[in-house]
């Protein structure tokens, strides 16, 4: 819709100020990277980084400058005659960079653009991205469905949920205070306690939930509505001994180590699961059938209306 | 190369053998005879131990300007019956391709469809349609857009139209093939990087359909030159085209070493355009 290809049901896209409705794609200020990277097969890596230029009927020199400039950009510079059957998936990717920033549009858009590299090559661009964003300044959309690569990249972060925005900031934001259940669960996992609000308790409300009443950092509620109380996995802190507030009990039920952290299932007295994160910094962590407590700050709970 | 494997390409290879490369030997060993008076009406090969060829039908055929001017005009009657089908099967066979995939084999089967009726009852059935007092005719009479019937049979125009008509599968299906396998990201790419619709189709979907255009062009233009019952059927008493002068050699005049020249004379001017094209399409791909 951004660049053209479909027409919004609803709504209006306007770009720099400019309203888009009815303009054609081959008119919009807006360049995509494709996530197939839609390389010209027939035409040489050069050839397919000028196309756009030769359609703006620039001089053949104009072209040749501003195509090697950009091949250089993103350390392609060697390859300028071959053609893109030639290339590896990781050197497709940087000539379909290249090919949309060519044009030094006002938006480009990247369609999950590392989903079809391996996982060492995705990290390597992410950065390389980055640098290159940070070069030409030109904004960058991003489109990806992995919420690591989303919160690693972005300096804003939309969650869409269904055609809508269910929330927009920075990545930090979104993680910390997420706007409602799906976008807590969306992004990175998150523990929900369901209940009913039974006071509020200066700056924090108290929750009725099926774990017991848990007390979470927020402005005051009406009594009876109903929240979830929704901590991060690596806000949870497991104890041998009970502490003074949000203290559950549980049953250790699995781990799974990942390297610089391991996640933990834990059982409550009611069946439910819960999830959390433990930092690896020395220490076994119990071993599963063992009787654990675990407790949270209130200012570490989100309480999630709606 | 295994006895399985080996067993699997022997097997169509013997029958290509058996039944075209043997034939084939047999119409040139025909074409190097004499006319005979005889059942085969040829002089036999081995003459009491000696071989006997001659090379006269072939300079014959140099001599009569008629096999000349049915040559080209059966070249001019392909190529023409063969730009036509280029031009009406590429848009249907992008059409098709660019359809809802669950409507692409009902299309393609409508493409096919025509084959289920015998190609010579189909030919004639354009002789009705197009017939002085045919249905066409009789429609534009009855609607009142002509006064007197139109000449629509046994001229260029009913001979082209029966080429085009009886090759236009032959056309669509090689396209379809190709125009298939392309990714429509290709259009939008270019539709992005600021090409009119009409120069990302040059630029871009027409170079990359190349190898189905040669594909269908040749199916079309290699038996559209040799072919004998349309211009036999649709065409007139000018009508001049190559494979219908080689019928009559061999069934009216009985002159079989001269037809079976003609045949093998044709062959090879054949194969000049057939390996300029392959020529053309590996400087392509």
């Amino acid at each position: 819709m951004v660049a053209g290809f479909e027409t919004p049901d609803a709504g209006a896209i306007a770009i720099d100020g400019a309203d888009m409705a009815g303009i054609p794609p081959y008119r919009r200020p807006v360049n995509i990277m494709f996530q197939s990277y839609a390389l010209f097969p027939h035409m040489s890596v050069a050839r397919n980084v000028g196309f756009g230029l030769r359609q703006e009927r620039l001089t053949r020199d104009a072209i040749a400058a501003r195509v090697d400039a950009m091949l250089d950009l993103v350390q392609m510079r060697g390859f300028a005659s071959r053609r893109p059957g030639q290339l590896s998936g990781g050197e497709r990717q940087r000539v379909a960079l290249a090919r949309a920033l060519v044009k030094e549009p006002k938006l480009l858009l990247l369609d999950e653009p590392l989903t079809a590299l391996d996982r060492k090559l995705r990290e390597e661009t992410r950065f390389e991205l980055k640098r290159i964003h940070q070069r030409v300044g030109v904004t960058f959309l991003m489109v990806t469905h992995d919420q690591e690569e989303a919160m690693s990249m972005a300096s804003r972060l939309a969650v869409m949920n269904d055609g809508r925005i269910e929330q927009i900031g920075t990545p930090e934001h979104v993680y910390e205070n997420p706007a409602n259940r799906f976008v807590a669960g969306f992004l990175g996992a998150i523990n929900l306690f369901e209940g009913q609000v039974a006071g509020s308790d200066g700056g924090a409300v108290l929750v009725d939930t099926d774990a017991g009443r848990l007390v979470a950092t927020h402005a005051p509620l009406g009594a009876g509505s109903k929240v979830a109380v929704a901590v991060r996995p690596e806000k949870l802190r497991l104890a041998p001994t009970p502490s003074s507030v949000n203290t559950l009990t549980g049953t250790m039920r699995g781990v799974a180590y990942r390297g610089e952290a391991s996640t933990a299932e834990i059982e409550l007295a009611n069946g439910r699961l819960l999830r959390v994160t433990v930092a690896n910094t020395g220490g076994a962590l119990p071993a599963p059938g063992t009787s654990v407590f675990l407790s949270f700050a209130p200012d570490a709970a989100r309480v999630l209306q709606s | 190369m295994n006895a399985r494997r080996f067993g699997v390409v022997a097997l169509p290879y013997a029958w290509l053998l058996l039944f075209f490369l043997v034939p084939f030997l047999i119409v040139l060993k025909i074409s190097l005879a004499h006319e005979a008076v005889s059942i085969p009406p040829y002089t036999p090969l081995f003459d009491h131990g000696r071989l006997v060829v001659t090379g006269a039908n072939y300079l014959f055929l140099l001599s009569d300007a008629l096999y000349w001017r049915a040559y080209l005009g059966a070249i001019r009657y392909a190529a023409i019956a063969t730009a036509v089908t280029l031009l009406l099967g590429y848009p249907l066979a992008y059409g098709i391709a660019r359809a809802p995939a669950r409507w692409r084999g009902v299309l393609l089967m409508l493409v096919i469809l025509p084959f289920w009726t015998s190609f010579l009852i189909r030919v004639y059935a354009w002789i009705g349609l197009l017939k002085e007092n045919g249905i066409v005719n009789h429609a534009l009479l009855s609607l009142g857009l002509i006064d007197a019937p139109l000449r629509l049979i046994n001229n260029d125009f009913s001979v082209i139209l029966g080429l085009v008509y009886a090759y236009l599968p032959f056309m669509v299906l090689p396209l379809y093939a190709q125009l298939e396998k392309l990714d429509p990201a290709l259009s939008d790419a270019a539709a992005d990087l600021g090409a009119r619709p009409a120069r990302a189709f040059w630029q871009v979907t027409l170079p990359l359909s190349l190898p189905g255009i040669v594909a269908g062009v040749l199916l079309v233009f290699i038996p559209a030159v040799g072919e004998f019952v349309i211009p036999d059927l649709l065409g007139g008493p000018n009508t001049l085209m190559i494979g219908k002068i080689l019928w009559d050699e061999f069934f009216t005049n009985r002159d079989w070493p001269v037809a079976a020249s003609l045949a093998i004379a044709m062959l090879l001017l054949l194969a000049l355009p057939m390996g300029l094209m392959r020529r053309f399409l590996r400087g392509v791909a």
